[in-house]
């Protein structure tokens, strides 16, 4: 029953880190209804970004700030090049423009600071903690917990943000209705601009954590597809939703990888996600927390 | 130029209604034939088969079936290479485990076992739409590459899922030379791509099309969606079927299911991007785009650039200029380049008097 | 209208409910449609008018009442099928297929009654082609008959509005339907515009005997072209009659008339 909380334990927290990318997602879509598959890419170079800053002697504040402020300018530059010129296209348009945008921005991350993977210290050990391990017979990872913490206050801070600043109620405002919004005099604009810079800075707290744990390399862009299986479950507009849906596919992936894996060889992690939002998606199209859509004749 | 339709007058539905209804479309498409049957095995090196022309004609098969799914009947699919890896994969098999399988059977055979994988992936397609449907496809380019690499029955027990592919031999002939293989490709590429201009200006690629612009009154009109949908996966996933059997025993010999990635997926996607979204023309226009763009960019970094730049960065200035492309494509001309062409025809009808 | 005579009841509506969640868009509807005749449903925005289409060619399922159409109850019923025994319709907001021509929209009306399959189709020797060509010349008639001629090769997406909703029923009328359901056809037209459709609408009813059920709000044009009238109001039913007798009726006057249209 240990080993059994131990993986359950362990998924969730995993799943945590699965809600940090999936978080990118549901802000920009939220915002603008662009479905983001650079998300992943974001995540790769914000990571990167910093490593590289750090490595030409810059302090750790400093590079975070740094790091930070290339998203924001990548935000406001992915708005004025490639989002300000579709508007109004049809969604799948511009979900193939974020595809387009992923291929750029990791061959930009690349082309500026190298292709070979680096490590990334944030002083947390990828450890058990020792006295639950000793009580319980349970092992849970410091990382996996610190990991938990920084979702956590990063989940209060954009709940606050969003509730109440003036910043926030527009964007609350631009994600219920464009055009509604537009006629009272919100800038759109300024409002997209803003959110993809928070969107950039998940993505950096994503890869600083990722990145950490993982090191920084390419295979940091495929967090986006495993973020993409929790945005289904969650539905793609929901902040609880990202989180709740993380927290599923972490442990389900990983019992199901340790439970179910022995039978058909293992490495059943890289679909059972999806089939399990498949899944649920024939039954639930909308997603656990998403709004239901009626189609008007 | 002298693209000019002036004079000729249609007396008659059936002359309308010609796959070709312009006499210089059809003397034009003529000429290419005659061209690329007669003309390009003697004059192109081996290199060019090779490395370019018969990669050209699989992509452009492959692009074919995306573009039926997608820019026809409005599926957005990420799955395509997974598709093409069960055609390469089945066509293997069949002529592993059978004996004296003939092997264009085998890679009919390699279409339908991809037709039948792609209709049980293409099932979601009934309850959820656009990217929901898009991210569902991704389970399937994950799960078949995972299952051919896992079950290692598929690879005959080989290790990792690499599979070499059997000789070509029709007849008693064997396809060996790269002008015998290009000849096949050619063949085989030709004749599906008749198919899907017939299916497409027929009912069952009207009613694709209008699935795609508006389900709702598809189905008031009596076009049964279910049925539409899952033909358009068949349909679709055949021709990448064929394409990764051919990819398999016409080009790359030697396979893992892991060279299906989704990368492969995502550069087919690029081709009817670029090329034209809905246009049988357009999927080769953008698989010739896709397969020369990374050898222009070779050689224009190798020749101006090669003091400034170490040769890794041309990798990454791939990606960049891929990416850019699309960008560009969709923002100034989502119809690619398939649309330019029309509109370079429209000209010259009139040229040189435009008034 | 000469030479046309109403016929039997060919549907029968009876006791229809319909709600979504716990909005009800129809409370306890009963009417019926005779063959051969014009018959106009009318309302205030809102009213349930367009719902009432949608439960009549299948789109939305009702959770009470009864449809008989032809003699025969149905129970659930999808729209293709609805298609099939030859109930057509068009929309409020125009829902044509937009990137195909207009030739192209008009085919696919007759898409039911293509039998060949998709290998024929892909090879196109034999019935594939000779089905093409007799059903082009069935659409051609439509066209002809619609006087659409001119733009048969345009792109529908570029088409004024007036001529989108002309194409639209171009579509519905390449079906042969035995019954046509027109949702506001003449919404949106100016004079010149709404005359032509008014000519289509007699015309088609005229010549090839098809029940028309119509929605439209432009009154004159209701009570000149209808055989009879039914009115709803917050979905219910609150008339039923010839032009005259509804124009007569105190509560439509109250509920709809007495805001002057």
């Amino acid at each position: 029953m240990g080993f059994f909380f131990e993986v359950l334990i362990g998924g969730l927290l995993s799943g945590v880190m699965y809600s940090f990318v999936a978080l990118g997602f549901v802000l920009i879509y939220k915002a603008s209804g662009v479905f983001n598959f650079a998300q992943g890419a974001m995540v790769f170079a914000a990571a990167l970004t910093f490593v590289g800053f750090q490595e030409l002697g810059v302090p750790f504040w400093l590079a975070l700030l740094l790091a930070f402020a290339v998203m924001v300018v990548l935000g406001i530059l992915t708005e004025r090049i490639v989002l300000r010129p579709l508007v109004n296209q049809p969604p799948i348009t511009l979900f193939m423009a974020t595809i387009g945008l992923t291929y750029v921005i990791e061959g930009l991350a690349q082309g500026v600071w190298g292709a070979n993977v680096r490590g990334l210290e944030l002083g947390i050990q990828d450890e058990p903690i020792q006295w639950l391990l000793e009580a319980t017979d349970i092992g849970v990872s410091k990382f996996d917990l610190f990991g938990a913490g920084v979702a956590a206050l990063l989940v209060t801070l954009l709940a606050l943000f969003f509730q109440y600043t003036r910043i926030g109620r527009a964007l609350r405002a631009v994600a219920d209705d464009h055009q509604a919004a537009l006629s009272i005099g919100i800038p759109l604009q300024n409002i997209w601009r803003i959110v993809w810079a928070v969107a950039g800075f998940v993505a950096l707290v994503a890869g600083l954590i990722w990145g950490a744990r993982n090191g920084v390399q390419f295979a940091l862009t495929f967090t986006a597809l495993k973020a993409l299986p929790v945005l289904i479950l969650g539905g793609f507009t929901s902040i609880p939703g990202a989180i709740v849906g993380g927290l599923i596919i972490g442990s389900t992936e990983k019992l199901a990888e340790v439970y179910l894996g022995g039978y058909v060889g293992g490495g059943i992690d890289s679909w059972f996600p999806y089939v399990m939002a498949l899944a649920f998606l024939l039954i639930r199209p909308e997603g656990l927390f998403g709004e239901k859509h009626i189609d008007r004749v | 130029m002298f693209y000019r339709e002036a004079g000729q007058f249609k007396t008659s539905y059936a002359a309308d209604q010609q796959i070709f209804p312009i006499t210089q479309d059809r003397v034009g498409v003529l000429l290419i034939l005659a061209f690329a049957f007669l003309a390009v095995p003697v004059l192109f090196n081996e290199y060019w088969l090779k490395a370019i022309l018969i990669p050209f004609l699989i992509f452009s098969l492959a692009a074919l079936g995306l573009n039926i799914l997608t820019g026809y009947a409005g599926q957005l699919s990420l799955g395509s290479a997974a598709f093409m890896a069960v055609g390469a994969f089945a066509s293997y098999n069949f002529m592993l485990r059978i004996d004296g399988m003939p092997i264009l059977v085998a890679f009919a055979l390699g279409g339908l076992s991809a037709a039948l994988v792609g209709i049980a992936f293409g099932l979601p397609s009934l309850r959820i739409k656009g990217f929901y449907l898009a991210v569902a496809t991704l389970a399937a380019q994950f799960f078949i590459v995972w299952a051919l690499t896992k079950f290692e029955w598929f690879s005959n027990y080989s290790s990792s899922g690499v599979i070499t592919a059997q000789e070509i031999e029709i007849l008693g002939y064997r396809f060996v030379s790269p002008e015998a293989k290009y000849l096949l490709v050619l063949a085989i590429v030709v004749l599906l791509a008749l198919a899907a201009k017939n299916m497409v200006r027929s009912s069952v690629g009207r009613a694709w099309m209008a699935v795609r612009d508006m389900d709702v009154a598809a189905e008031v009109i009596g076009i049964r969606i279910m049925h539409t949908k899952l033909l358009a996966f068949a349909v679709s996933s055949f021709y990448c079927g064929v394409a990764g059997a051919l990819y398999a025993f016409a080009y790359i010999g030697t396979v893992e299911p892991e060279g299906f990635n989704l990368d492969l997926s995502f550069k087919i996607l690029f081709m009817i991007i670029i090329g034209g979204v809905g246009s049988i023309v357009g999927a080769f226009l953008g698989a010739a785009f896709i397969v020369l763009l990374p050898i222009a960019l070779d050689v224009m970094v190798q020749e101006w650039l090669s003091g400034f730049l170490s040769p890794s960065i041309s990798s990454n200035l791939q990606l960049i200029v891929f990416g850019g492309l699309i960008i560009f494509f969709l923002i100034v001309e989502p119809h690619g380049l398939a649309r330019l062409w029309q509109i370079a025809k429209e000209k010259l009808r009139l040229w040189p008097f435009p008034h | 209208m000469s030479g046309r005579h109403i016929g039997d009841v060919i549907l029968d509506l009876q006791n229809i409910s319909l709600r979504f969640g716990g909005v009800k868009a129809l409370t306890n509807i009963s009417f019926d449609v005779r063959e051969h005749e014009i018959r106009a449903i009318i309302g205030p925005n809102g009213a349930g008018k367009s719902s009432m289409l949608n439960v009549i060619n299948g789109v939305y399922h009702p959770q009470e009442g009864t449809i008989v159409f032809r003699g025969q109850e149905r129970r659930r019923m999808e729209p293709h099928m609805a298609a099939m025994q030859g109930i057509s319709r068009t929309f409020q907001n125009i829902a044509l297929f937009k990137g195909m021509s207009v030739l192209d929209n008009v085919m696919t009306g007759r898409i039911t009654k293509m039998k060949a399959n998709f290998l024929e189709q892909a090879i196109r020797i034999g019935r594939a082609g000779r089905e093409e060509l007799e059903h082009r010349r069935k659409v051609e008639e439509v066209i002809d008959f619609l006087e659409i001629q001119h733009i048969r090769k345009t792109p529908v997406g570029r088409l004024p509005y007036g001529l989108q909703k002309r194409v639209e029923l171009a579509r519905a009328l390449a079906a042969e339907p035995s019954m046509l359901l027109l949702d506001e056809p003449m919404a949106g037209m100016n004079v010149e515009e709404k005359q032509d459709m008014c000519r289509f609408i007699l015309d088609v009813n005229d010549q090839f005997g098809t029940t028309i059920v119509l929605i439209e709000h432009d009154m004159g044009v209701v009570m000149d072209i209808s055989d009879r009238v039914v009115v709803l109001d917050y979905g219910k039913k609150i008339g039923d009659g010839t032009p005259d007798e509804v124009r007569n009726n105190p509560e439509v006057i109250s509920a709809y008339l007495g805001v002057a249209h």
